[in-house]
């Protein structure tokens, strides 16, 4: 390839970075860096072992960086998903342990409660026109004082362990056999609708993604989910709640990107007065984006009290919103609204994940996580301003 | 001949601001109405209100003579009316394919129905003989000419009969002013009628039917358009001596209580 043919390519891609096309790329890149920096620096860190226990560590806050995802889209904030979380922890544990509850039962009133806060959030967001900024840092504080309500005076319940959620979220994988053929019914998937929607453009004469382009789509996806399946298939492989985790991200994909609720999300986030000219519910639209997300963040939590085994003053306090935030911002969502996809959860938790892993097992204490951390954030958000600032100019 | 859309006597304030006083407009099938006034003088108030953004305080709305009320732009949509803003409401983030859509996206089954949206996308720009590199790319990345296009072909998209375009040649260089000015007529002879507001009387002489001339909110004269000379339309605008032949209703003093 000639120096000319470089550049082209280079301009080529930058360009469709700035469109969006590729936002993911840079996040990529830096995970690849960490990992293979902190990979260097203590080799545990690669082993299939420590690959699980991140991949189940990633979860709770996963979950939780998706709906400030949704809320980040419609351009507003949710500053009390981790108040949520705790408080929905709050609820299951107690509900099933001290009050006799069937624990599904735990686990729906929880959702149901995090959606009641969502709903008021977005009531008194569209109706009264009060900054999201505001409302729900008043939101963390009036749920952190009700989740230590309901935890009570001990501050701590315990969950057995013989339970179903701490097994889903601690203990239970997706057999080997289950994991391949997944992988393959995914791929065929992704392969199926590209090829089919590639035939119904090229029938209307509108420009098709290539056959060569589709394939090398798919071959990049396959080796991706096989490497994944395959190497921590080596130690106890793929936890269920991961799954399950990534199906979540999945279904917020295909809703942000195939259907009209999506795209009535991207439009408020881009411009509040053009989407309600355009004739966009404009209301409606940041009503459920607030539900989502509050619904999303309780679930978070209950998978964190699974994850933990108890639910706790401290579930769901400190710096988790802080990190589904951050984790949502480095991933590629734009904190100014309109810019982001789901998976931008995914990566942003990962890089999270992966940091505060791998300081630990440099036995590097948490300031230096938080040092470490936050100059990550920092390189997001300048790098999310750069792109804003030059499409506008 | 009957009136596709009629303003009968429209009042609408602002707290103390009187943006439009007992107002008459008559639109009728295939005829540029342009409407023309300086600064302040009600004409973006007339666009939203006929666009269903504000609701008239008092008088009538009536579309093939029915009383109507638009309360939102979707109802004025729904209506037969669609409006292109001065500032063109679009969404910078979303491509030319998303804008044009948005609000009435296709659907087949609960998903959004792109080949279809990206195929009449095309097939509109071509009609309005509309130049854009790709119907993928954000509006962000479009000229102003572009993306002025863009705004009207999507006030097309519902086939509506009365198309409103507030102020579209505003910030516009000579070309892209003579673009759209050429857009306009191409609009007449789609079979739209089209209210066209503007502050530029030469724009309007260019194309326009008929000339409504708005003063501090209440009309101040009707000129045919062939007839009206720029003299006439400017000394109806800046209220000046309205010794124009066809006025039909000479600058009024400003009156307390909406008179029917």
């Amino acid at each position: 390839m000639s120096a000319g043919e470089d550049a082209g390519a280079l301009r080529s891609l930058w360009r469709r970075m700035r469109a969006g096309e590729l936002r993911m790329l840079p996040i990529v890149v830096a995970l690849l860096v960490i990992w293979v920096v902190f990979g260097i620096a203590n080799p545990t860190f690669w082993t299939a072992e420590n690959l699980v226990n991140l991949s189940l560590q990633s979860v709770s806050t996963g979950v939780i960086a998706l709906g400030v995802v949704l809320v980040l889209l419609v351009g507003q904030i949710d500053l009390s998903v981790g108040s949520v979380s705790g408080l929905a922890a709050a609820i299951v544990a107690v509900g099933s342990v001290q009050w006799g509850w069937p624990l599904a039962l735990g686990v729906v009133v929880a959702v149901v409660v995090g959606m009641a806060v969502g709903l008021v959030y977005g009531i008194a967001c569209t109706r009264l026109g009060l900054p999201s900024f505001v409302l729900t840092l008043a939101g963390l504080l009036v749920l952190a004082g009700v989740q230590w309500r309901v935890l009570g005076t001990d501050g701590s319940v315990n969950l057995p362990f013989g339970s179903w959620l701490v097994r889903f979220s601690q203990s239970w994988f997706v057999p080997a056999a289950v994991a391949w053929v997944a992988v393959v019914v995914v791929v065929l998937v992704v392969a199926g609708v590209a090829l089919l929607e590639r035939r119904r453009r090229v029938l209307v004469d509108l420009p098709a993604e290539s056959l060569g382009r589709i394939a090398a789509r798919c071959a990049l996806l396959a080796v991706v989910l096989a490497l994944v399946v395959g190497y921590l298939g080596r130690a106890r492989g793929v936890g269920v709640s991961v799954v399950f985790f990534l199906a979540l991200v999945v279904v917020a994909d295909v809703l942000l990107r195939r259907t009209r609720w999506g795209r009535s999300m991207r439009a408020v986030g881009g411009s509040r007065r053009a989407a309600l000219l355009a004739g966009v519910p404009v209301r409606r639209t940041l009503v459920s984006a607030f539900v989502a997300c509050s619904a999303l963040a309780a679930v978070g939590g209950v998978l964190a009290a699974g994850r933990l085994a108890a639910a706790n003053q401290g579930t769901g306090g400190g710096d988790v919103f802080l990190t589904a935030i951050a984790a949502a911002v480095i991933g590629g969502t734009s904190l100014f609204g309109g810019r982001g996809s789901a998976w931008s959860a995914v990566l942003g938790v990962l890089v999270i994940q992966s940091i505060a892993n791998g300081l630990t097992l440099l036995d590097l204490d948490s300031a230096a996580r938080s040092i470490v951390t936050g100059v990550v954030l920092a390189l997001a958000v300048s790098i999310d301003t750069l792109v804003r600032g030059r499409r506008e100019t | 001949m009957t009136s596709v859309l009629t303003l009968a006597g429209v009042s609408k304030s602002f707290g103390a601001a009187r943006a439009l006083v007992d107002v008459d407009l008559e639109v009728h099938p295939h005829e540029v109405v342009a409407v023309v006034g300086d600064n302040g003088a009600g004409k973006s108030t007339l666009a939203a209100m006929l666009a269903g953004v504000h609701q008239p305080d008092s008088g009538a709305v009536l579309v093939d003579g029915e009383p109507v009320r638009l309360a939102s732009p979707a109802t004025a949509r729904q209506r037969g009316i669609a409006a292109v803003f001065q500032e063109l409401a679009l969404c910078d983030n979303l491509d030319v394919v998303e804008n044009l859509f948005l609000g009435h996206e296709l659907e087949a089954g609960p998903f959004l129905d792109e080949v279809a949206m990206e195929r009449q996308a095309w097939e509109l720009l071509d009609q309005l003989a509309a130049r854009v590199p790709s119907v993928r790319m954000p509006v962000s990345a479009l000229s102003g000419g572009q993306r002025r296009t863009v705004a009207i072909a999507r006030a097309l998209l519902g086939d509506p009969r009365v198309v409103v375009l507030d102020e579209p040649t505003a910030a516009l260089g000579i070309r892209q002013t003579a673009q759209v000015l050429t857009l306009v007529e191409r609009l007449r002879s789609r079979g739209h009628s089209v209210v066209l507001i503007s502050h530029s009387t030469a724009d309007v002489q260019a194309v326009a039917d008929r000339i409504v001339v708005l003063r501090l909110g209440r009309v101040n004269g009707v000129f045919d358009a062939d007839a009206a000379t720029s003299e006439d339309l400017l000394a109806a605008i800046t209220g000046a001596a309205p010794a124009a032949p066809r006025t039909r209703r000479p600058g009024a003093a400003p009156v307390e209580g909406g008179p029917r």
